[in-house]
């Protein structure tokens, strides 16, 4: 209920422009994986995907950020159901991948931020190797390159007032882990497929 | 004249405009069963979403003027609001235009729409050209970055002017106190859109029936010289058979239509340009058929402000 009113009040809000260019808008189990530039992000990404695929896809998020107090742990526990892993100290019980992986066999699909922080400059970061192991992890799942345009406009970093902005977010053809590619191929070519999307 | 005599005009053209929908939805309809070809098919295809647009469109606005200032003055103001958001979100602007920006949309927009409600028309017609312009820049060299300073500023003031300022002038007309014109204003705005309106549509259609020769081939290669001629002498006529509704003669409504109409194409022309060096067809995806907010009222923001104040000078 208040996930389904938040996403509509996004999308108003935000004027967010979906384009699913590589792939349909449907409930297929996938990994998406986007650019990272403002708070607003995930929840852009979130609001555009069709209702049935909302209420089964989860965004993945930093632990320390969004235990810092009561209301966030409310909202990225009960409204967004966000996967909230480790960002400082992983050990091998609190292995984020094994998280993830625990949730991709549940048949859930997830929301992922490579570049493993907000950037503030328009360059995307090199990728961090999570989605590396994820695809290694669960070889016949969808990854979906997501670029997510302007919303760092709307809120940068480091602001709390959003100012009414359009965005859109790309959606570019899945891809998965080549049998006998190397981490850092895959990486690169991971990133070259959002850049690829901004340009669509 | 009386409040009636007003009421029976707006009544007419109320009438008028619903039943010049229902003859372009039937004119629609046939054209989609004769259409074979695919390229007329596709033209037919965004015919019909404008028309459909325009349904909407004109409810909208009927609704508004007929509930008198309150009304316009919300439907002006939140177009206001989408354009500019259209304009912002096509222009660059750095990370330290953010709070500049903030000001703009949630404390200057509305503010000039108040002083439009309160009819302060020595504040509202300076606001945005003095106060604000001065304002942005202070606004913005407080934040310390001086990369591009006269590019970004320019650009938010040159967006305030044309999104808020100009477009707040449309319902600024039914502040003016026109003797022996009172309480009709609202059909003296309903002149002004009408006439813009129509002129762009017979524009767009006699371009399509006529058009040879284009008449910016750089900035708007579907525009023509058939097509401007052609829309803008039926919008004249148009607008000078509508002299019973404003406080003209029929001449004098002639004349005004004219000049409606030539800085309604200028400002398309104007707009135009902008969309062409930013790369892109259409300010936004919000009205089907027509594209954003922005590419429906290009031609109102400039013929407001003029047809104001020509009005004013020569009329009150």
């Amino acid at each position: 209920m208040i996930a389904e009113f938040l996403a509509v009040s996004i999308r108003i809000f935000s004027g967010v422009q979906a384009r699913w260019l590589g792939c349909p808008p449907d409930t297929t189990q996938r990994v998406y994986f986007a650019n990272h530039t403002s708070n607003l992000d995930f929840l852009v990404l979130w609001s555009v995907l069709p209702d049935g695929a909302r209420r089964k896809t989860r965004p993945v998020a930093a632990s320390d950020y969004w235990r810092a107090n009561r209301f966030r742990y409310f909202l990225a526990n009960s409204v967004f159901r966000g996967v909230l892993i480790e960002r400082q100290k992983v050990t091998r019980s609190n292995n984020p991948i094994d998280q993830l992986f625990r949730v991709l066999l549940a048949g859930e699909s997830l929301i992922i931020f490579p570049e493993g922080g907000r950037t503030t400059d328009t360059e995307m970061r090199p990728f961090k190797s999570g989605l590396y192991y994820l695809g290694k992890a669960a070889p016949s799942v969808d990854l979906v390159p997501v670029y997510i345009d302007n919303a760092s406009r709307i809120l940068p970093k480091g602001e709390f007032l959003p100012i009414p902005l359009l965005c859109s977010v790309n959606f570019g053809a899945p891809m998965r882990l080549l049998p006998t590619e190397s981490k850092q191929a895959f990486l690169t070519r991971a990133r070259a497929a959002v850049e690829a999307c901004s340009h669509l | 004249m009386t409040a009636s005599v007003a009421d029976f005009k707006l009544g007419a053209l109320t009438a008028g405009v619903l039943g010049l929908l229902v003859v372009a939805s039937i004119v629609g309809y046939i054209l989609r069963l004769k259409t074979t070809s695919e390229t007329g098919r596709e033209v037919v295809l965004n015919l019909n979403a404008r028309i459909k647009a325009w349904w909407i469109m004109a409810i909208i606005f009927l609704l508004a003027i007929a509930t008198g200032g309150i009304g316009s003055l919300v439907l002006f103001g939140l177009t206001s609001f989408l354009a500019l958001r259209e304009y912002i979100t096509l222009t660059p602007t750095q990370r330290a235009d953010h709070r500049v920006l903030f000001w703009a949309f949630f404390v200057i927009t509305p503010l000039q729409y108040i002083l439009i409600g309160i009819r302060w028309y020595g504040l509202f017609s300076i606001f945005i050209p003095v106060y604000v312009y001065l304002l942005i820049p202070i606004r913005s060299v407080i934040e310390g970055d001086f990369k591009d300073f006269l590019a970004r500023n320019a650009k938010i003031q040159w967006g305030l002017m044309v999104c808020v300022y100009f477009v707040s002038y449309a319902p600024a007309l039914l502040s003016l106190k026109i003797p022996g014109y009172e309480r009709q204003n609202a059909n003296l705005l309903f002149f002004l859109v009408g006439v813009v309106q129509v002129s762009d549509v017979l524009q767009y259609v006699c371009g399509k029936c006529f058009g040879r020769h284009p008449i910016a081939p750089k900035i708007s290669p579907n525009k023509t010289v058939e097509g401007f001629a052609g829309g803008v002498a039926c919008a004249v006529l148009i607008g000078t058979l509508l002299w019973w509704i404003t406080p003209f003669r029929p001449w004098q409504s002639a004349l005004m239509s004219l000049v409606i109409t030539l800085l309604g194409f200028c400002g398309g022309l104007v707009m135009s340009a902008i969309k062409r060096d930013r790369g892109v067809k259409d300010y936004g995806a919000t009205i089907p058929g027509h594209g954003g907010i922005m590419d429906r009222i290009d031609s109102l923001c400039f013929a407001a402000p003029i047809f104001f104040h020509l009005t004013r000078y020569f009329f009150t």
